[in-house]
């Protein structure tokens, strides 16, 4: 499968992690990720690896921790209903250190909501979503390719810090099909066999010393230092990992910042604005946890304004505040509910914030 | 001279953090029997519950997990599909197992998970003060039924050994009591006959443990070992519900080895 060939986003990103080394999948169907446990049912027993259908999204992030304790390379997906649902385990995950991989393909809420894409759970998904004081590391891909990409280094990442690894798609990085190529190599029979890590519970074998794998310390000191050793691999983790792309923002006078599927937009409305003469650049995140703080940062001294464009009524955009920390102002653009930004929108707001710069964007501010 | 009594090898030699009389003691030490004697213990991985237990890895000397609580069974499932060769046991109280956590058993029964399901019920939550259990019996007064559990409020006590004991995954169910010597030597065989089926590949396993929580009721634990015998026995009967040696549940024990 060296040459490219059209993938559906949810059945790569599953392909992807069995390349990567996965080899139990814990899932619940819910729409829009549905192929996701369907491609593993089918593809994993071919692998080797094992597939079971939880009775909940509850049950399966705990046949997750189960397994990661047990120092297995294991996945769940979902969808922002059941990510909810999921977050007492990633809580448990990440105090117990577990790594992990989670696919996040989100869809509109709160509540039921609905079925189409979103970005409304990037609060969740960056600043911890369960209880406790803790990070996970989150991919925001932005095609197909990108995805697979991620994904196969993944659990590398996951184990090096010991972090869980969430990858935050949403209905149409899912749903999409795109040619897609697999580097040479990467067959699931040349998969990395991963070494028993020192801490796996997998029987106490040859009389070795028993290992625990827990996330309680009820001495407040003992948790304190727990929760220091968890923030210090997370910025382990931001020193080497934050990742973010810019497109043609060296002269960029405005300045688009997006994630994901939001971001293709913006990346056309770029063009047009720079052809109707407007210096426009995109700032887009790849990790939006950690967030690229410093490179946003400088990058928004050169300009005259920031424009976030997000599938949500306004999330990313406080990391992009703290960013920018008032160098240039910030304005935004966003849809809810399902609805995809047009690119016509964006243009018209940065064409307007190119000519009036920050003029008037006390009086926009917050209005989409 | 004989010896007739030894401190189990899969328990270490330290103080335990529960009240006195309370029967988690004998409990831990029937599983680390169990364990000693199939010599099993350098392949067992335990899931310690949310509860009075929540501590007990620092009691089993083998590799444990601590998970959320009612998750336990769902922790262990995936230990065991991670490990197949691996010995799998959850210690769970009737808080944890009975009340959130009745999907999470319910389910690994259905599929026969390979594991063996120690259930302590001492008809009370424990850990947080004494509040009503789904198992808390009708008119027992607890801090969260101060006038006693009343049906019409609270329902009917679940029989989780006879709930259990319907669904065809569950290869041996059994109820014992740790109120007596013959209590407990009979709670020990149970014990132990849940791990040979798991040791066997026969799929879910699941002992009810009887026991006490006199700090809880209220109680001296002498007084508390004749009420269970007095209310809790006639209300959870004891016995095995399910065997293998039962002919009627062909699907069981194959889902998993």
């Amino acid at each position: 499968m060296a040459g490219r060939k059209l993938f559906k986003g949810n059945e790569a990103v599953a392909e992807a992690a069995i390349r990567a080394g996965c080899r139990f999948f814990f899932g619940y169907p819910i729409t829009p990720q549905n192929e996701i446990p369907e491609y593993m049912s089918r593809r994993l027993p071919e692998v080797g690896g094992t597939f079971v259908q939880a009775e909940s999204e509850v049950a399966a992030i705990n046949m997750v921790y189960g397994a990661a304790g047990a120092g297995a390379r294991v996945m769940t997906s979902s969808s922002s209903p059941g990510i909810s649902l999921k977050q007492e385990g990633i809580s448990y995950l990440a105090g117990a250190q577990l790594p992990c991989l989670i696919v996040n393909m989100v869809r509109g809420g709160p509540g039921l909501g609905g079925i189409a894409p979103a970005q409304s759970d990037y609060f969740q998904a960056t600043k911890g979503g369960g209880h406790g004081d803790y990070r996970l590391i989150v991919y925001a891909p932005a095609s197909v390719q990108e995805m697979v990409d991620l994904t196969l280094g993944a659990y590398d990442v996951a184990e090096r810090y010991r972090i869980p690894v969430m990858i935050l798609g949403d209905g149409v990085l899912g749903q999409m099909m795109e040619p897609v190529s697999f580097p040479e190599g990467s067959e699931p029979e040349n998969a990395p066999q991963r070494p028993e890590p020192e801490w796996a519970t997998r029987g106490a074998r040859g009389g070795r010393a028993p290992r625990i794998v827990s996330s309680i310390y009820l001495k407040p000191e003992e948790l304190y230092k727990h929760n220091l050793r968890l923030q210090e691999q997370f910025k382990r983790a931001e020193a080497a990992e934050t990742r973010y792309e810019e497109v043609r923002t060296d002269d960029a006078e405005v300045l688009l910042v997006a994630y994901g599927t939001t971001s293709r937009v913006c990346r056309s409305a770029v063009e047009k604005l720079r052809t109707a003469g407007v210096r426009a650049g995109l700032f887009r995140p790849i990790t939006v946890s950690p967030f690229p703080y410093k490179a946003l940062g400088e990058r928004a001294r050169q300009v005259k304004a920031v424009l976030t464009v997000e599938m949500s009524l306004g999330q990313m955009v406080d990391d992009v505040r703290i960013a920018v920390a008032g160098a240039a102002p910030v304005d935004f653009l966003g849809t809810t509910g399902g609805v995809v930004p047009k690119a016509a929108d964006i243009v018209e707001r940065a064409a307007a914030l190119a000519r009036h710069g920050a003029a008037d964007q006390a009086t926009r501010e917050g209005i989409s | 001279m004989k010896q007739v009594y030894a401190v189990p090898k899969s328990l270490r030699p330290v103080p335990t953090h529960y009240c006195p009389g309370c029967t988690h003691g004998i409990i831990h030490k029937l599983v680390a029997d169990a364990i000693d004697e199939l010599g099993l213990r350098d392949r067992a991985v335990g899931v310690a519950s949310v509860g009075c237990s929540v501590f007990s890895y620092d009691y089993f000397d083998c590799d444990f997990q601590q998970a959320a609580h009612g998750r336990a069974p769902a922790v262990a499932t995936g230990i065991r599909r991670a490990v197949p060769d691996a010995i799998v046991f959850t210690y769970q109280g009737d808080g944890d197992l009975a009340s959130i956590g009745t999907a999470e058993i319910v389910h690994a029964a259905m599929r026969s998970e390979n594991i063996t399901v120690i259930f302590v019920n001492n008809a009370i939550y424990g850990m947080t003060g004494g509040q009503m259990a789904p198992t808390t019996l009708v008119g027992q007064k607890t801090t969260t039924s101060p006038r006693g559990r009343q049906p019409a409020l609270a329902g009917q006590p679940l029989r989780i050994a006879e709930m259990l004991a319907t669904i065809p995954g569950a290869t041996y169910v059994a109820r014992v009591s740790t109120t007596s010597p013959a209590h407990i030597a009979r709670a020990g065989r149970a014990i132990k006959k849940a791990f040979q089926v798991q040791a066997a590949g026969e799929g879910f396993s699941l002992v009810e443990c009887l026991s006490t929580c006199p700090t809880n009721w209220g109680m001296s634990p002498v007084d508390a070992m004749a009420w269970v015998e007095k209310n809790m026995i006639p209300y959870y009967p004891l016995g095995e519900f399910r065997t293998p040696e039962m002919p009627e549940t062909p699907e069981r024990g194959q889902a998993n080895g």
